[in-house]
């Protein structure tokens, strides 16, 4: 299992591309790391692998997640999980069935779905949340929640994009080993793009520093 | 999606007023077969001019038309300066709504048994002034349409506001507030110079459409305009209703004159614009800091309370009557009370509610299907609305009604299709959709384009993510946009008149028609129930997303 982007180049329209063409393969487990100054194109190059890109970019290259194509993909299809700064929990849903909207579908009849709920949370340390608003969590119960209702859509691989920039510094560690912990386990590629150096290191796997392109350094 | 959308449109809108306006410029020439004019020629025209009073109708139109559409520009904009920084998103929604909810009907005849003279204000006079009896004054259809000004600017001022308050989210109105005034700027100058000329291009297509209605209204004329000469609207439904049908001929030419009408006023609109926006900026570079204009915020404050109260009195006046038995000179509430008028109309009331409340529901209904429809279309295409796209939406507010429903209905008589119940649910769908179409576009544009892509990411194709994240999380706007195309279906007087070919009774043809009557119990009766029903479609907006969401802390506030 690996996500491979194969000279990836993405330019808006009217303007030079964002940044020099990137190759990059992630193994199973790994987590790569792309950093890079503000306006570069980090978020956009998850959205164009995630399959949200804006219309007004012209993506060129190809991605590969386990040799499947996923630039032919619409998102839905693409198995490639997302987590985002804010957790972007589903605000008319309590926090138990946001984690519902992500379990897979293969996952049938409703106990044992609630049964595979139930355990997510666990692991997440929010038992007993099941019910409750995700307005009313932390920052770290919302985080570790967002997290969990990726896995259980059981992605291929999985994009963070800054997941820890808005947490309490004493907070952020312990979220980011949980993060980790998770991909790992799951044996899946892991692409994050983040300003902390911190985040790079325990990461622990290959770092890309963007540059956009034209510029002297 | 978007390409069945836009089809269900050219077919149901455009096709049909285009249609309708052909027939009716065709017989406004002396055009129309089915009742043997088949020579072409300016005879009607000639007809037209040739009714008395006619000039004298057409100056009155103008007159009440520019005037009520200006002075409530003017009184709204400085109310929303004078209001604004206790009046956001939605506390004013709450605030405006049962003004924007209550149909122009009702609000006439309200206004109408308060300005009357045995209405309240004369009788609060009476001790004052020694009246032992009503005035003999014409206070109601007065010769120069105060009355009907004054009618016209209750309804438009508070839409005005709640159009201006919505615009004013998408321009920095704090920064730019605290710069002006940190350069010296008084309040109202700030307004005047900076945060109005911003305003105005978000604002000029509301404007038109309340231009357009104030100067083609048929209800307000008839209720609180002079009688003779009436309005020009009024004039040619009367034409067009009269029992000598060879009249339909100059009440054609007349809808078209009704439709140049409104065309000049655009243009004069324009103008106003062009030269003030010259003048403006001379004034603007002049640099005074303009601290005297301060109390007309003052002012326009006052103003508004007024009209606030005036407002209220009328809705009040509609509910007292309807109960009221003796009510003797000078007495401030009735002597006696009764359910007489209710009971009394009891059948009728509940068959014309019955319908109204079936057409307003069945309106809506189709208008939010197809705003759903061309909203997800717009998203699933990614691309943003042209702006033909968002002339079309406004189109049937900007023409007046009566310029293209008469050609609409006498197409349709030719067709074979006879008037009925569902002529005249999808007359009131062409003017009921664009106002749930506009109401539902800003909420939709707003919601986090995140939670879409989050779900796509879990898998969630475009269907689900439409109906399990998109619909849910906007209830309360969508439940909004649906309450004020239910005040829009029931307020509908002249499309159920002209597609109904009167056979369709609603609760406003019934109250317009009995407010020309002298029983005000019954007439009250039909108002209070014509106002009741928008009301509770905003409550129920209200209640329906606060009940739902009631442990969903992100979603609160979210109902404007």
């Amino acid at each position: 299992m690996s996500l491979v982007l194969d000279r990836i180049t993405l330019q808006p329209a009217g303007a030079a591309p964002l940044f020099a063409p990137l190759s990059l393969t992630i193994g199973p487990g790994e987590i790569a790391t792309v950093m890079g100054p503000s306006g570069v194109g980090k978020s956009t190059l998850l959205d164009a692998i995630a399959g949200h890109l804006a219309p007004a970019f012209t993506l060129t290259g190809a991605v590969t997640l386990d040799g499947r194509d996923l630039l032919a993909l619409p998102a839905e299809a693409r198995r490639v999980g997302l987590v985002f700064q804010d957790a972007v929990l589903f605000p008319h849903l309590a926090v138990g069935d946001n984690l519902a909207f992500g379990l897979t579908a293969t996952v049938k009849g409703h106990t044992a779905r609630r049964a595979a709920v139930e355990a997510a949370l666990a692991q997440a340390g929010l038992s007993g949340l099941h019910d409750r608003d995700p307005a009313s969590l932390s920052g770290g119960q919302r985080a570790r929640a967002a997290l969990m209702r990726s896995l259980l859509a059981e992605p291929a691989a999985l994009l963070l994009d800054e997941p820890f920039s808005k947490l309490d510094a004493n907070l952020r560690d312990e979220i980011r080993a949980f993060t980790f912990a998770h991909i790992r386990a799951r044996a899946i590629p892991a692409l994050m793009v983040t300003h902390d150096p911190a985040d790079a290191e325990a990461a622990a796997g290959p770092v890309i520093g963007l540059t956009s392109q034209g510029d002297p350094a | 999606m978007r390409g069945l959308v836009l089809a269900v449109l050219a077919f149901g809108l455009i096709g049909p007023i285009a249609a309708g306006l052909w027939v009716t410029a065709r017989a406004g020439f002396g055009l129309m077969p089915a009742i043997g004019a088949t020579e072409a020629g300016l005879d009607p025209w000639a007809a037209l001019f040739g009714l008395p009073g006619l000039v004298t109708s057409l100056k009155i139109t103008a007159f009440t038309g520019v005037v009520s559409t200006l002075l409530s520009l003017v009184l709204a904009l400085a109310l929303t300066a004078a209001l604004q920084p206790r009046l956001s998103g939605g506390r004013a929604a709450r605030l405006l709504a049962p003004f924007l909810a209550i149909p122009h009907a009702a609000l006439a005849i309200g206004l109408a048994f308060v300005l009357a003279p045995s209405g309240w204000i004369a009788r609060a006079l009476a001790p004052v002034l020694g009246l032992d009896r009503p005035p003999d004054l014409a206070l109601v259809g007065d010769p120069w349409g105060i009355a009907l000004i004054l009618g016209l600017m209750l309804k438009e001022v508070p839409f005005l506001m709640l159009v201006s308050l919505a615009a004013l989210t998408q321009i920095p109105l704090r920064q730019h507030l605290a710069t002006g005034r940190s350069l010296g700027y008084g309040r109202a100058a700030v307004w005047l110079k900076l945060i109005v000329p911003q305003l105005w291009p978000l604002i000029r297509l509301p404007v038109m459409v309340v231009l357009a209605y104030a100067l083609s209204t048929v209800e307000m004329g008839l209720i609180l305009g002079p009688s003779n000469p009436p309005v020009l609207a009024v004039l040619l439904t009367r034409l067009f209703f009269a029992p000598d049908t060879a009249l339909l001929l100059p009440a054609s030419a007349g809808a078209l004159l009704q439709g140049a009408l409104v065309a000049v006023a655009f243009a004069l609109l324009w103008l106003i614009e062009r030269a003030l926006a010259l003048a403006g900026r001379m004034w603007v570079c002049r640099g005074g800091r303009g601290r005297g204009l301060d109390p007309l915020l003052g002012i326009a404050h006052a103003l508004g309370f007024a009209a606030i109260t005036l407002g209220g009195l009328s809705m009040l006046a509609l509910l007292i009557w309807s109960f009221a038995w003796r009510w003797p000179w000078p007495g401030a509430l009735p002597e006696s009370w009764s359910l007489r008028a209710w009971t009394g109309a009891g059948p009728g009331l509940a068959r014309a509610f019955g319908q109204t409340l079936l057409i307003a529901l069945a309106t809506t209904g189709i208008a939010l299907a197809l705003a759903v429809a061309w909203l997800e279309g717009e998203d699933r295409a990614r691309t943003p609305r042209a702006a033909w796209a968002e002339a079309l939406i406004y189109l049937p507010l900007l023409l007046p009604q009566i310029a293209f429903l008469f050609g609409l209905n006498a197409g349709f008589l030719r067709l074979g299709l006879p008037g009925g119940l569902a002529t005249v649910i999808w007359a009131q769908a062409l003017f009921v959709f664009p106002y749930v179409m506009i109401t539902l576009s800003d909420p939709w544009r707003a919601l986090d384009p995140r939670l879409t892509r989050a779900a796509a990411s879990l898998g969630a194709g475009p269907w689900r993510r439409l109906f399990t994240v998109k619909l849910p999380v906007l209830l309360a706007p969508i439940l909004t946009a649906a309450a004020i195309g239910v005040a829009v279906s029931v307020a509908q007087y002249l499309p159920t008149l002209f597609m109904g070919t009167g056979r369709i009774a609603t609760l406003t043809t019934e109250a317009v028609t009995l407010s020309s009557g002298s029983d005000r119990r019954v007439t009250g009766a039909y108002a209070t129930l014509q106002m009741a029903l928008p009301l509770a479609a905003y409550a129920a907006a209200f209640l329906i997303p606060a009940l739902l969401h009631r442990d969903r802390r992100a979603l609160k506030g979210g109902a404007a």
